[in-house]
């Protein structure tokens, strides 16, 4: 029973992780089909961000959940006006500008913070299921990836922005006829893409190495997730979180972690296969939830 | 000479216009005015420039040269959001609703440029459009092409603009609608509250709503005729495989 408790406890860690990981990058590929190479080194900068104003002094919760999405929703509105918004509807292009930020940014945080991993310790503690110690902190990551896809779900479906982000995103042109400028709906969405990826790596931060390539770690599992869930970003990144991050879960208890890894990429195949429109964007699936955000 | 557009002020003003796609040119130096409250129809053949001169009009295409002024004001230069915000409406052709957007959600698009409380101003716009009070809840890309230009329609107006640019809005639609969009557009412009500028191929469409009609030919306007020369058999015969 108590083991049973643990696998499902792990799988509910697992799914949060994915979501955190994949959720900004959701918002920037599925609303402005820009592939953001430098994802990972986001999702980085926010933990950096972290670690380095809480060990400078800042209350934890505050360094992650503001200043980390703060900072590199910031730096994300910089990289969009500097750089991104002379690339709209040039794929490989972006691609390369965005891979060649990635080598930029680790460099960059190479040369002043050098290679030493650092970290902040994880609050709360620990708690045991029967005999199995787990940490408290987890639940925490979890509540953060379920109000985050909540948060970013309540926004496009309620809010006018959200209106008017889903609207600019389906037709620009259109958009722009109605009174809309796309160029600032572009900037927005991309900010907000770069913060979710910034609070991501904050409240990644206590729980994983933080180092100048560890965007490198996450990039693959969140470049998964998006493409199989699929044109729904919320809805779509959830499923593929909760199919991937399952099956990963259960691999990695019956087997190594490596072994959990490999259980992901293999099933991520499997299903691109299968619907390789993502979850929501092909077969029955997609039909089901065609009008899903 | 003094052009019908001149007596009562002008609203639209364009000036040997020139505009194409890349180094092909297609509008050669269009002049067109239109004075408030005017519904003016442009005729023409398949490429002869009618819809890239309305795209050049909403700022889609850059002009080569020539000027355009709306409300005495030179908006060559502007984008398509500015002209927007100055009260230029356009519905474009092939409709571009919103596919995945409610038809409620595609109006509310339409009220952002609306001076009046949203609900408000929808409940308006759905007096002249009956039909579509029923769909509210369906999706843009879920109605019949019709219905989905009835909505596109609806949206413009929603903005409450001043000039409304309307691209061949009867194209691939039913004719019961089209009578439909007939008597809406027709009671629109009894009241003179909007002015229209409206591209078309449909003889009957065009003859029914405009004051006045401008011939487009290899991008100019070569004449002007009433409504009621273009039932005019020379006239038809010019333009050979318009519906009439």
């Amino acid at each position: 029973m108590a083991l049973t408790g643990l696998i499902l406890f792990n799988i509910a860690n697992s799914i949060a992780v994915l979501v955190l990981l994949s959720l900004g990058l959701g918002v920037i590929y599925g609303m402005m089909r820009v592939i953001n190479l430098a994802h990972g080194e986001f999702l980085m900068l926010g933990a950096y961000t972290t670690v380095v104003s809480a060990n400078a002094g800042l209350n934890l919760w505050v360094a992650m959940l503001v200043a980390a999405p703060l900072a590199v929703g910031l730096f994300g509105l910089a990289v969009e006006r500097l750089f991104i918004r002379f690339l709209y509807g040039r794929i490989i292009d972006t691609m390369l500008a965005t891979w060649g930020l990635s080598l930029a940014v680790v460099g960059l945080i190479t040369t002043i913070f050098g290679t030493t991993v650092r970290g902040v310790s994880a609050p709360f503690g620990g708690f045991a299921i029967g005999g199995y110690q787990t940490s408290v902190y987890s639940w925490f990551v979890i509540a953060v990836a379920a109000a985050m896809a909540a948060g970013v779900w309540l926004v496009l479906r309620f809010t006018k922005f959200g209106l008017i982000v889903r609207a600019t995103m389906q037709n620009p042109d259109m958009a722009a006829a109605l009174g809309v400028s796309p160029q600032w709906i572009y900037m927005m969405t991309f900010a907000l893409g770069s913060a979710l990826a910034g609070l991501a790596g904050g409240v990644l931060a206590p729980v994983s190495g933080v180092s100048p390539v560890m965007g490198g770690a996450f990039i693959a599992r969140a470049f998964i997730t998006v493409l199989g869930g699929g044109p729904a970003i919320v809805t779509g990144t959830g499923l593929a979180s909760g199919l991937f991050g399952s099956i990963s879960e259960v691999a990695t208890f019956f087997t190594t972690p490596v072994f959990g890894q490999v259980a992901l990429l293999l099933a991520a195949l499997v299903m691109i296969r299968i619907l390789p429109q993502g979850i929501t964007g092909s077969g029955l699936t997609g039909r089901l939830l065609r009008r899903s955000l | 000479m003094t052009l019908p557009g001149e007596a009562g002020g002008t609203m639209l003003q364009v000036d040997g216009l020139r505009s194409g796609y890349g180094r092909i040119p297609i509008l050669a130096g269009v002049n067109v005015a239109v004075a408030p409250g005017e519904f003016v129809g442009i005729l023409g053949h398949n490429g002869m420039g009618k819809s890239t001169l309305l795209r050049t009009l909403m700022g889609y295409l850059p002009a080569t040269g020539g000027r355009v002024a709306f409300e005495g004001r030179d908006i060559t230069k502007l984008s398509p959001t500015a002209r927007a915000r100055l009260g230029i409406g356009y519905v474009p052709q092939g409709r571009q609703i919103f596919p995945a957007l409610s038809v409620a959600e595609n109006l509310r698009m339409g009220c952002l440029l609306s001076k009046q409380d949203e609900r408000r101003t929808i409940e308006g716009v759905l007096e002249s459009f009956p039909r579509l009070r029923r769909l509210l809840d369906r999706t843009g890309g879920a109605l019949s092409g019709g219905e989905q230009q009835l909505l596109a329609l609806a949206r413009c107006l929603c903005g409450a603009p001043r000039l409304m640019l309307l691209d061949e809005p009867t194209e691939g639609i039913q004719p019961s609608i089209i009578d439909e969009i007939i008597e809406t557009l027709q009671s629109l412009s009894r009241g003179g509250a909007v002015t229209v500028v409206l591209v078309e191929q449909n003889l009957k469409f065009i003859a029914a709503l405009s004051q006045r009609i401008l011939i487009i030919q290899k991008g100019i306007i070569t004449r002007e005729a009433s409504p009621e020369a273009v039932q005019d058999p020379a006239l038809i015969a010019e333009f050979v495989g318009m519906a009439a």
